[in-house]
């Protein structure tokens, strides 16, 4: 229990290294700023109306496939597979991580 | 119509506009703690809407008045369709309840001057609104005079540009549906660049479409001072040739110089039109020179990509088409929403005394009607670079569609129900 407790706190402490490292890289609203650029046609905070597909809500590693997959062409798109080559690996997985903390539209 | 009355009521008269403001203070104090500070936000389209509603919903307890002269938002995008007789203005009409009900102040009133030094704005009744930032976003005004007899036909009514909006749409509505069959549409683009790129050769689409159906001897005369297409050019030429062959001429260097009642006088020739449609060359919207602001080529302002405050004066932040772009950048209402969430996210730091995101992105997309049901786009994705200090686009990314189609004729109005709805605070 002792030794597994440690490596548990050694852990977390790493993982707390980690994301203050990030967060001292990385501007506080950097993720929310970048997702609103997807906002015109998914809806502010991905809730989207009509057509558009709707991006709040859903789970960041599925968005991630799913950005992945246009990026690559293993998934035809009339634009997304244009408008996802703007954007970094990393500021893709910042988007799908703020996307999936917003409420889902009524 | 109901928009129309649901949009008066939602302004205060700019009598009220003081009060209004000066009771926010205790507003703010009384819901959760002191504002961080007041932003006055001069026009109410794409740039100006969106920058007052993203105030609200990243700011919280930040006084943003909006400035508005009219009663309603109507949107230049899809409205090529209400000239073509596929939409109506209630379709492109939508109201400013939105903000006002997410916490933003109204106010229907034209702003006659912009005292930087004071950081006050005064209403052509005399009301003064005093603020910590500034937010122009005036669009475009037109250089009318650089086209002999251009000024007095617009003034008339019998010349209209179509690119703003409103009655102008209404009117050049009318004027093409009182068109005889064999009448001649001539549209006359200026030289870029001018707001939203692909706007008129959309336009030329759409009518030619109306007039093929509706009155089938008519002509659609394309007069470009351009040397080519400037937006999504194969497909253009595509829809000129396979859709409206017969219909539809387009000349490239074709620069409108003298209007002389229904004579239009190009370099080389004259020619004569039912319906004459003369975008204007155009610059920063009037208030933007006014305020001292227009410092590049003596047409645009000049800004910090990473604030959107003007390179002019500080404390003023200017959006959308009156802006000097950035490499590749398109004039549109989709780019004025973005750099109006670069404005509102830059404020509320700056309000606040933080740093500012020093990695901004933002991207476009328009879409263009090629028929009544058909559609293609452009998109593009800027993003910002430290050490030029401006947007650049990403090498590889963006493009256009590979054909006009249905698909995308649906999401074009998606996009507008999603847009108008991100920009206005929309229920």
């Amino acid at each position: 229990m002792k030794a597994h407790h440690r490596v548990g706190a050694a852990l977390l402490g790493l993982l707390g290294a980690c994301s203050l490292a990030q967060a001292q890289a990385q501007h506080p609203h950097l993720a929310r700023n970048l997702a609103a650029t997807c906002a015109n046609c998914h809806g502010t905070n991905g809730q989207a109306r009509g057509d558009m597909k709707p991006l709040a809500g859903m789970p960041a590693d599925k968005m991630i496939a799913m950005l992945g997959d246009f990026k690559s062409g293993n998934q035809p798109a009339t634009i997304m597979h244009q408008i996802v080559k703007g954007y970094t690996d990393e500021q893709i997985k910042l988007m799908a991580a703020f996307f999936a903390t917003q409420p889902a539209k009524n | 119509m109901n928009a129309y009355r649901i949009g008066r009521r939602q302004w205060l008269g700019a009598g009220a506009a003081l009060a209004a403001t000066s009771l926010a203070g205790c507003a703010g104090m009384s819901a959760s703690g002191p504002s961080i500070g007041r932003v006055v936000v001069v026009g109410g389209g794409y740039g100006g809407a969106t920058t007052a509603r993203y105030l609200k919903l990243w700011g919280g307890n930040v006084d943003v008045t909006l400035i508005e002269r009219n009663a309603d938002f109507v949107s230049c995008p899809i409205s090529n369709l209400v000239l073509g007789g596929y939409k109506q203005m209630s379709d492109v009409t939508r109201g400013y309840g939105g903000l006002k009900a997410a916490g933003v102040k109204l106010v229907q009133g034209e702003v006659s001057a912009v005292d930087v030094a004071a950081k006050k704005v005064r209403l052509a009744g005399g009301a003064e609104i005093a603020y910590d930032r500034l937010v122009l976003a005036p669009g475009i005004d037109f250089m009318s005079e650089q086209i002999g007899g251009l000024g007095p036909a617009l003034d008339s009514g019998r010349v209209l540009h179509g690119w703003k909006a409103g009655p102008q749409t209404v009117a050049l509505r009318r004027q093409i549906e009182a068109m005889p069959d064999g009448g001649v549409f001539a549209m006359f683009i200026p030289k870029a660049p001018y707001r939203c790129p692909p706007g008129p050769y959309e336009r030329a689409c759409v009518v030619a479409s109306y007039l093929k159906t509706a009155k089938p001897k008519s002509k659609v005369l394309v007069l470009d001072a351009n040397p080519e297409i400037q937006s999504k050019k194969a497909l253009f030429e595509k829809a000129f040739k396979d859709r409206y062959a017969g219909t539809l001429e387009y000349r490239a260097n074709a620069e409108l110089k003298e209007l002389s009642g229904n004579l239009a006088k190009l370099e080389f020739e004259d020619l004569r039109a039912d319906v004459l449609n003369v975008i204007p060359p155009q610059r920063a919207g009037d208030l933007a020179r006014s305020a001292g602001l227009v410092n590049i080529n003596n047409r645009w302002v000049g800004v910090n990509w990473l604030t959107m405050e003007s390179t002019a004066a500080a404390g003023v932040h200017v959006i959308g088409d009156a802006t000097f772009p950035a490499p590749a950048m398109p004039k549109s209402g989709h780019m004025a929403n973005q750099h109006a969430k670069v404005a509102a996210a830059a404020i509320i730091q700056l309000l606040k005394g933080e740093a500012v995101n020093p990695t901004p992105v933002v991207m476009n997309t328009c879409y263009s009607f090629v028929s009544a049901r058909e559609a293609v786009h452009v998109a593009s994705v800027h993003q910002y670079d430290a050490v030029d200090k401006t947007f650049k686009t990403v090498p590889g990314s963006g493009g256009v569609s590979a054909a006009a189609n249905q698909i995308e004729a649906r999401y074009a109005l998606s996009w507008a129900d999603n847009i108008w709805a991100d920009s206005l605070a929309l229920a």
